[in-house]
């Protein structure tokens, strides 16, 4: 297994290790920042990555599910492919939350996988696991190097399948023999995947078709997911909405793929979602999905979403089209050119005064709400806080729960690309790596993770990478001293049985932070929370500040388990 | 329902387990899969007996296996003008005259005996699922030691009539 490295002078340009191979494709795939953890199976690659001079950026998390998640904020925040390389065994095993967390919300992750030697694979080897069979039913697709030669045109594909179509994570298990042994450098990577021909463009039929029924509509709705974000839609769905004057609701993924602050933007629907929103779901005549793929948590019981309505779908997935919804006029294409092809139609609508005028009212008169503290901070007021300092500008990131619901209602998002939050899988620990890799992908924008106290003790290892690179994250912990949404869930529906969801021996955070080499701050008083915001986000460093809420506090408006959209309690004060 | 489905595959490494795995994963109930080579090189062919409960289960099925990445073309031929045969070896309990006996019963079937021991018989059949499955309801009183079966194989015949219904009698 050794290499000797003076072999490459007098051999350069002919012969290489594989792994030498591997960091020429990630060259080739314009790769510039990747998120890793040696270990034994990827010696090769990491003697290959100490030995080449390479245009891109090894970042050494501390934990692999920090590789992941920092990767998946990268992707995120950047439309690049996240890339991930860790060790044979639990390396891998380490990565499974977050290709997990990937495939549920399509992100676009290569994440590359050392492996025992062929020579071993089967024999429960040394940190041997079964990467392939593991990753299966979680990724996009996945592969297993089994010939040197092929190397080049894997990790082709693995980019080409990861970020095209409906993005996704590609896995590429790598065995150690691979990586290790000598090969010529030059090589073939073209690649034919017949059986992968994502529909990029609508059938113009179907635009027709959809265009016809917007025509006739009386009630119409835009409906928005993360699609219209992967397609670099927001441009266009702006001008389609302000063209025809429709009202837009968002799911959480498709936060910001639409200005929340637009006068058409009734927010998100949803569990817990804005009443405007949600009545306007369930009182539509025309719902039509941009890249959205109704999860249960938008649309509650099935029965209640949208009854009256004609549901017109573009998605670029046609497996997500008629999957939970019944749709009328399905469109399988991009979101962009969907949205381009309906506004080269020329559509003469009905007129939709009394529609709008019902929603603005629903807006007005039922808008987001909350209690003011005179003890410890209100939860929605320090997002809304955040918000005001930050100028709404900043990348968000979160985890899940309660701080991600206040988030995601408090803080409003008038451009694509700034919120980072794990949707589908709902992956506490997600949000502070999350943030690193945004951090990373775009150094110059201010990124704010906010984390539940007990979401951020899941991943804060990654302090030390915030460190080590200076890099200007602020953390912001709404701590309730709680798992506030199991808590929320428990008050509602199990009798206030409060079973292992309160949390009294957290840490202190400011002493951890300090520990690390970084600022920390605690803050239980509202006369002092906006300006230690204003002074934190000033501040060229990362920070972690300890906001102090009500334990207390829970989401609202919300729509309980198997109710209908239209349901919801808690819309009032 | 009961409905044939057919799909052409890349063979690569894993490719069945990423289906099947999907199978189980979206809870689609399968009464057989089989698995073979096609007339081209480095392309199988799959047929799947799916136990189905309704039209858009049947639509998401075809949809996820055609999203599948190694999956070239899939059809569900359960409406066409098809020959859908599938194989099995039962080995039932037979010695003197009940062999005769046998014999007599299988002989309409055009299956044949391909291993004989001191006091059993093995036989093969092969043919439309309900023909199998008819053979073995007969012999199953001899007492049936053994029995395997291949799954149904099927694709569409050389030419599609108008009407087909009347050709296919896999619902039973």
């Amino acid at each position: 297994m050794k290499v000797d490295a003076s072999r490459e002078v007098e051999v350069k340009g002919k012969l290489v290790t594989g792994a030498d191979l591997l960091i020429k494709t990630l060259i080739d795939a314009e790769v510039d920042t990747v998120f890793g953890y040696p270990g034994g199976a990827v010696l090769p690659i990491y003697d290959a990555l100490y030995r080449n001079e390479t245009p891109f950026e090894h970042v050494l998390s501390r934990h692999e599910q920090g590789s992941i998640h920092a990767a998946e904020g990268y992707a995120r925040v950047t439309g690049k492919p996240g890339v991930v390389i860790a060790t044979s065994g639990p390396g891998a095993t380490n990565l499974i939350t977050g290709i997990t967390d990937a495939m549920m919300d399509s992100i676009p992750l290569v994440i590359f996988t050392g492996q025992v030697a062929k020579s071993v694979i089967g024999t429960d080897a040394f940190q041997e696991a079964d990467v392939m069979g593991i990753t299966t039913p979680i990724t996009k697709y996945n592969y297993q190097v089994n010939d040197i030669a092929d190397l080049p045109r894997i990790v082709k594909e693995a980019f080409h399948i990861a970020s095209t179509g409906r993005p996704g994570p590609v896995v590429v298990d790598i065995p150690k023999n691979i990586s290790a042994n000598i090969t010529l450098d030059d090589y073939e990577d073209d690649f034919h995947l017949p059986g992968y021909q994502p529909t990029i463009k609508p059938n113009p039929l179907q635009i027709i078709k959809l265009a016809d029924a917007l025509s006739r509509a009386k009630r119409p709705l835009l409906l928005v997911g993360a699609g219209t974000l992967f397609a670099d839609a927001s441009e266009e769905l702006k001008q389609f909405a302000e063209e025809y004057q429709l009202p837009v609701t968002t799911t959480l993924l498709g936060l910001g793929s639409f200005p929340g602050s637009n006068e058409l933007s009734l927010g998100m629907a949803g569990m817990h979602g804005t009443y405007a929103a949600n009545m306007g779901v369930y009182e539509c005549d025309l719902l039509i999905n941009i890249g959205a793929r109704f999860d249960d948590r938008l649309t509650g019981n099935l029965e209640h979403f949208a009854p009256n309505a004609k549901v017109a779908h573009i998605d670029i997935d046609p497996a997500e089209i008629g999957k939970n919804i019944e749709t009328h006029i399905p469109v399988v294409a991009d979101a962009k050119k969907a949205l381009v092809a309906l506004l080269n139609a020329k559509i003469e609508m009905q007129g939709h005064q009394d529609w709008m005028d019902k929603l603005r009212k629903n807006k007005k008169d039922y808008p987001l709400w909350y209690e003011r503290s005179n003890t410890l901070l209100s939860p929605q007021w320090l997002i809304e806080q955040v918000y005001k300092v930050s100028k709404g500008e900043a990348i968000v990131t979160t985890d899940v729960g309660q701080h991600q619901m206040w988030a995601a209602q408090f803080y409003t998002f008038d451009k694509p690309n700034n919120w980072v939050t794990s949707g589908g899988l709902g992956t506490m620990g997600f949000g502070f790596p999350a943030a690193v890799g945004a951090q990373l992908g775009r150094p110059d924008d201010l990124v704010i993770s906010i984390v539940g106290d007990a979401g951020f003790q899941m991943t804060l290892q990654e302090l030390s990478v915030v460190k080590h690179r200076n890099l200007p994250v602020k953390v912001i912990i709404v701590n309730n001293e709680a798992l506030g949404m199991v808590r929320q869930w428990q008050e509602s529906f199990y009798e206030e049985r409060y079973s292992e969801s309160l949390l009294s021996e957290n840490p202190d955070f400011v002493k951890l932070a300090e520990s690390y080499g970084i600022r920390g701050v605690r803050v239980d008083k509202e006369e002092d929370a906006v300006r230690v915001l204003e002074e934190i986000m000033a501040y060229d460093g990362p920070v972690v500040a300890d906001f102090r809420v009500v334990r207390e506090t829970s989401v609202y408006p919300m729509i309980a388990p198997g109710k209908g959209i239209h349901e919801m309690v808690g819309v009032k004060k | 329902m009961r409905r044939i489905i057919t799909a052409t595959v890349q063979d690569r490494g894993g490719v069945l387990n990423r289906i099947t795995g999907m199978l189980h994963k979206r809870q689609f109930n399968i009464e057989s899969i089989s698995v073979g080579a096609s007339e081209i090189e480095g392309i199988s062919k799959m047929t799947f007996v799916v136990e189905i409960s309704d039209r858009q289960k049947l639509e998401q099925l075809t949809k996820q296996l055609n999203k599948q990445i190694d999956v070239l073309k899939v059809s569900d031929i359960t409406d066409k003008a098809m020959v859908a045969r599938e194989l099995a070896l039962i080995k039932v309990v037979g010695s003197g005259h009940t062999r005769s006996e046998i014999q007599g019963i299988i002989t309409p079937f055009r299956a044949s005996v391909i291993d004989v021991s001191k006091d059993s018989m093995t036989i093969q059949v092969t043919g439309r699922p309900d023909k199998v499955d008819a053979l073995i309801a007969l012999l199953r009183p001899y007492g049936i030691k053994e029995l395997t079966k291949t799954g149904v194989t099927a694709f569409l015949r050389g030419q599609q009539p108008e009407q087909v219904t009347e050709l296919n009698s896999m619902s039973n």
